[in-house]
């Protein structure tokens, strides 16, 4: 018999990938490419929408040759997306409105400010599930409409689109300007914060509030559905998911059950626990979200601790101070020394997120002194994602009222041992990395192939869940309760840097 | 203005030899580089000579064929990370522990004679295991050593008069005994021992390789007699297979690399 294969589709913060998955939800190939970051001022990043979409075409036939396979052995695709990163474009032309304006991006922090004057930053949290942040694509939409009055109009007909990356992208694939399909699913949609997080559907009221358009919004769709059949790039294969990035790792992880979570480290990481058919509101500083929704089955909503700053923080020293090489060196340069040497690195590159929601913080090293080499420099930024991590989690402990017992984590970053180590240590409970690290894309496949019948449920898919590595903690509590003060003490130093009358600019 | 020196025809000559190298995944005869580059066999054969005796390539002693040499790829940049390795073998060492059901690790050359662990994943079954990254192993006494000895001149010149440490009954102590079956690995492309290094362990190990087809590391499988070999206690061909698979999906990463 032939092999059957899904191809998901993650469309990342820095690459989009390809990779086709067995029956068994084995890996059989990979194709990917990266894009080009523009930061185009202090506190600006952005995508250029049309260059993700050409790498699509260019990565899914090579993903495809790469199996040995033929187009007509893919069964479904399923989509993954960086979450929160928007982009405007044309329904004529299909031509993007300038930049996507990224997850990452801060331009908002004035917009933000102002409107949190009015009622607290929490304001929309009981409708939305999240603060007011820059990390949202809601006030995104208001800036990008608030440049250009013909734009704000053109938007209002409809003849100009907001997506995210899966909006994006999907509406490529169906055919674009010709009948292209303008939608969206809950778990990306709950990122907005447009969205009535109870009724899953667009709000009047935070329509209002953000000044966006109806008619410029997608249709939003379960997570599991086919929605339609690309017409490019695998012209006929049925498209049957699209998901948030972190909320498919969940599903990647078969984290299906309530109190059952993960970790991914990516460019960014995030904690997200699956809290069953009620969404659960933080008082620890977590958001509200969607985890999935199967069909027109009840959604199952999910906690999340999103670190804005972890592999970025990595790729900074690579490429702006050019201290290694590649990304994985790190690990080599952080092992040329025994400890951090007394040295912290707290990398508020884009305010603070969970649980600080700080948007004035920005990055800050301290503990300087002659001693200080640049391995000590790389064991201060692998020891600052496990940091954080560990706010992630008690805030998560602190909610739920139960202890984590052990961390799953998945994503590129789970190669470096030293950093997993390190996670063990300063949460002191063992940490586990299962046999298909690229989760992102083995949930949106997995979706996808539920959608269309090639896993016929959702149990099932537990079986293929295997653990590949586990690290368990090492270090002295004594040691871990002293470093940690120490993190604590660096995190309040780098609150309040921004002025107000900053906020404007960056 | 000064006169520009002539260019040195010779040291052409030797340039265009080395990326003929570079091109290829196969090592080449002198007969074969003589053809594709248009010179005299006397005259490609001076180069090579001179070109092996600076180590920039190497002679595959068996087929007497050359390809890049080791030293020159250390000339052309740092080594290979080794957390690099792991990196980008990641998926493809998953993979390899899911289609076949049995633990997968990477090996580096150490010192001479031991090799080193970079990666590991655990057999797939659940049960307890513990991370055996930053191990050494016996490199004579192991399929993952074997894999990497094979193709590493350095190392087999050493083994003729050698006299190895002995694990089990089934270890190869004598030298030459090792040189014969490394001859066979190069051969094949793989690597395997039965119960050589520790009773009740089999292993299968493929050779990876960076720039210009050197050999990095080996990846392997290992796992229980039974299951890792057929009944007259052979490695299983299909799963020699896979671990030549993985081997060189791995090799096409680190090739991408360096593009």
């Amino acid at each position: 018999m032939t092999e059957r294969y899904v191809a998901a589709i993650d469309q990342g913060t820095t690459s989009t990938r390809c990779i086709l998955f067995d029956h068994a939800g084995r890996l059989a190939s990979v194709a990917q490419r990266e894009h080009k970051q523009h930061f185009p001022r202090p506190g600006w990043v952005e995508h250029d929408a049309m260059e993700i979409w050409r790498n699509v075409e260019r990565i899914v036939p090579q993903a495809v040759a790469q199996a040995r396979a033929q187009p007509d052995q893919i069964v479904a695709l399923g989509i993954a997306n960086q979450r929160e990163t928007s982009v405007l474009w044309e329904r004529r032309t299909g031509r993007p409105v300038g930049n996507a304006i990224t997850w990452q991006d801060t331009r908002t922090a004035g917009l933000v400010e102002q409107m949190s004057a009015d009622g607290g930053p929490d304001r929309f949290r009981d409708r939305c599930g999240l603060p007011l942040m820059t990390y949202f694509s809601g006030p995104r939409a208001r800036w990008m409409l608030s440049q250009d009055a013909v734009l704000r109009e053109q938007a209002e007909h409809g003849e100009v689109l907001f997506g995210t990356m899966e909006s994006w992208l999907i509406w490529n694939l169906t055919g674009g300007p010709d009948g292209g399909q303008h939608i969206t699913d809950v778990t990306n949609a709950s990122r907005t914060m447009l969205m009535d997080i109870q009724t899953l559907q667009w709000d009047d009221e935070l329509l209002d509030a953000f000044h966006v358009p109806r008619a410029m919004l997608p249709e939003i769709r379960p997570n599991v559905e086919v929605y339609g059949h690309a017409t490019q790039v695998l012209p006929g294969t049925p498209i049957g998911a699209a998901l948030g990035d972190q909320q498919a790792a969940l599903f990647g992880q078969t984290c299906f059950s309530p109190g059952e979570a993960k970790c991914t480290y990516g460019t960014g990481a995030f904690l997200l626990l699956n809290t069953g058919a009620r969404p659960v509101r933080s008082s620890h500083g977590l958001l509200t979200t969607v985890g999935y929704r199967i069909g027109n089955g009840d959604p199952t909503y999910a906690l999340e601790g999103s670190i804005a700053v972890t592999g970025s923080l990595v790729q900074w020293l690579r490429d702006r101070l050019e201290l290694i090489g590649s990304a994985p060196e790190i690990e080599t340069l952080a092992r040329t020394v025994d400890d951090n040497g007394g040295c912290y690195i707290v990398p508020a590159f884009s305010g603070l997120f969970a649980p600080h929601w700080r948007s004035e913080a920005r990055g800050l090293i301290i503990g300087l002194t002659s001693y200080i080499t640049k391995g000590h420099l790389a064991r201060a930024i692998l020891e600052a994602t496990a940091w954080q991590t560990r706010e992630v989690v008690d805030a998560m402990n602190a909610d739920s009222g139960l202890a984590l017992t052990g961390l799953r984590v998945d994503g590129g970053m789970t190669s470096d041992h030293l950093l997993m180590q390190t996670i063990a240590d300063v949460l002191g409970v063992p940490v586990e990395r299962p046999m298909v690290s690229e989760t992102v894309s083995l949930g949106a496949a997995y979706a996808a192939g539920l959608a269309v019948g090639f896993w016929p449920e959702l149990t099932g898919l537990r079986h293929h869940w295997h653990r590949a590595a586990r690290w368990l903690p090492e270090m002295e509590a004594s040691r871990r309760e002293r470093e940690y003060d120490n993190w604590k003490r660096a995190v309040q130093r780098t609150y309040g840097w921004l002025r107000p009358e900053d906020a404007d600019e960056a | 203005m000064a006169r520009m020196p002539g260019k040195v025809q010779s040291i052409e000559r030797a340039a265009a030899v080395l990326r003929l190298l570079a091109q290829g995944p196969r090592p080449l005869g002198v007969v074969e580089i003589a053809h594709a580059l248009g010179l005299p066999k006397g005259t490609a054969h001076g180069i090579i000579r001179t070109l092996h005796a600076v180590g920039f390539v190497d002679q595959d002693a068996r087929t007497g064929k050359y390809r890049l040499g080791s030293q020159l790829v250390r000339l052309g940049g740092a080594p290979l990370d080794d957390n690099e390795l792991r990196a980008r073998a990641l998926n493809w060492s998953d993979t390899l522990a899911s289609r076949t059901g049995e633990t997968v690790r990477i090996g580096v050359l150490g010192s001479a004679s031991e090799v080193g662990i970079v990666h590991h994943v655990f057999r797939p079954d659940d049960s307890v295991q513990v991370l055996q990254v930053g191990d050494t192993l016996p490199a004579h006494a192991c399929a993952l050593g074997k894999a990497i000895l094979a193709f590493s001149p350095d190392a087999t010149a050493s083994l003729k008069q050698a006299t190895l440490e002995r694990f089990t009954a089934r270890t190869i102590t004598n030298g030459r005994v090792l040189l014969g079956q490394l001859s066979t690995v190069r051969e094949r492309g793989w690597a395997f021992d039965v119960e050589e290094l520790s009773l009740g362990e089999a292993g299968i190990a493929a050779p990876i390789r960076d720039h210009g087809g050197v050999v990095v590391g080996a990846v392997g499988i290992s796992g229980s007699p039974q299951s890792v070999c057929d009944g007259g206690r052979n490695p299983r061909p299909a799963l020699a297979a896979r671990v030549m698979e993985t081997a060189r999906a791995i090799t096409g990463e680190l090739a991408m690399r360096r593009q």
